[in-house]
């Protein structure tokens, strides 16, 4: 049963009455050979173990590939470790390495 | 709610992570009531949020992590008393309306505001039952004793919380030991299996003593000084037993001076409180996230109330 509410309710928001902003899909690469790969090593034990092991993966693949390492798993990733990133690569693996 | 707080509906108490978005006294009121709190609870849920906030809490790795860990708020001072908040039997269970709704509430704030989900953000790989509120009063009957606010610079008399990045309740049970030193030795293979048996100086814990324990230190004449000193020596270990690999076990601390006895917790990672019921030689740990491990980037925090 439904319950009509008084004309007087006013109902709050819970939430910061965001959402998530939407982007198209980047379209897939015709040659990823021109790619490169950004790999970022989000400061957790073992991160550096996983992007060991996926360089010789990528580059078999003929993809070039730039290490990048934020100083701890506590912080989110500077805005400037951001724009280098979004400067210098097309595409990016981040190690959350659990 | 907002009748809980002389604070103006529309000041803006912080940006919330992970997405840092703002968050006002009116968005803290709102999750007060969804969680079922009393417009006097207020003062402590906003102190808390501020707490949670500031960086050296470290709230969005503490939230996105794939770890247990989520906010646990301990309270001290007049507040806590006249709030009639839980420090008694079941402190760390059901505890009352204040200690439920003021932990469920930042836990909404977290999850609702700053938009820290499970299953999105939020991708722990088990959680622990916290996520969803873990808040309790410490026990300050005992005049001897130094409460946690106060051993943390707080002064005492005041209204005061401690926000520590807690993974869940850990039994203790030891009806045995009758004196200090014994307890003591007991308690330290205990806290030294949190985590991880050769793990040190990894995280931080709560050592929630309860009243039977804390009984048979202060017969003795030991203090909150004394017992943390006691402890903190009593769990250290040779590093060469703690190496990868060592003792058949893979996990492990790095190399170092081999001979070096590694305390389990960084001096002052292990947080006392006096807490329970008055019956019963069990008391409970609580270890911390693993961010802790780097002293510099997340502690625990304790601040005062503003009423």
């Amino acid at each position: 049963m439904t319950v009509p509410l008084p004309s007087a309710t006013v109902l709050r928001d819970p939430t910061a009455g965001r959402s998530g902003p939407r982007r198209d899909r980047v379209a897939p690469r015709r040659d990823p050979r021109s790619l490169t790969v950004a790999l970022l090593d989000i400061g957790k034990t073992r991160s550096d173990e996983f992007i060991d092991a996926l360089v010789p993966l990528l580059a078999a693949r003929g993809l070039s590939t730039r290490r990048y390492r934020k100083p701890t798993n506590t912080k989110p990733a500077t805005p400037v470790l951001l724009q280098t990133i979004a400067a210098e690569c097309q595409a990016a693996v981040v190690a959350l390495s659990d | 709610m907002l009748e809980g707080t002389r604070r103006a509906p529309e000041e803006v108490v912080g940006q919330v992570p992970p997405n840092l978005a703002p968050c006002t006294v009116e968005q803290v009121a709102i999750n007060a009531v969804m969680a079922g709190c009393r417009p006097e609870y207020m003062p402590v849920v906003l102190a808390a949020l501020e707490v949670a906030l500031e960086p050296l809490f470290t709230l969005h790795g503490l939230t996105c992590s794939t770890c247990f860990s989520s906010p646990v708020i301990i309270v001290n001072g007049p507040i806590a008393r006249a709030l009639g908040m839980n420090s008694g039997i079941n402190a760390l269970g059901q505890g009352n309306r204040a200690n439920a709704t003021i932990g469920r509430a930042l836990n909404l704030i977290v999850r609702n505001i700053g938009g820290g989900v499970p299953g999105l953000i939020d991708r722990a790989t088990l959680g622990n039952p916290g996520k969803y509120t873990f808040c309790f009063a410490e026990d300050e009957s005992d005049e001897e004793w130094e409460p946690l606010a106060t051993r943390r610079g707080i002064a005492p008399g005041r209204s005061a919380l401690t926000l520590f990045q807690g993974d869940g309740v850990t039994g203790f049970i030891d009806q045995r030991s009758r004196t200090p030193e014994a307890l003591t030795r007991s308690l330290a293979q205990a806290l030294n299996s949190l985590g991880h048996v050769k793990l040190a100086q990894w995280l931080n814990a709560v050592l929630v003593l309860s009243p039977e324990h804390y009984a048979i230190y202060r017969d003795a004449g030991w203090d909150r000084r004394r017992i943390e000193a006691e402890l903190h020596e009593a769990t250290r270990r040779p590093r060469r037993d703690l190496l990868r690999g060592v003792g058949g076990l893979e996990e492990g601390i790095a190399p170092g001076p081999e001979d070096e006895r590694v305390p389990k917790f960084h001096e002052g990672g292990l947080l006392v409180v006096r807490a329970g019921g008055q019956a019963g030689l069990f008391s409970a740990m609580i270890a911390g996230w693993t961010g802790g491990r780097v002293r510099e980037e997340s502690q625990p925090i304790t601040r005062e109330i503003r009423t």
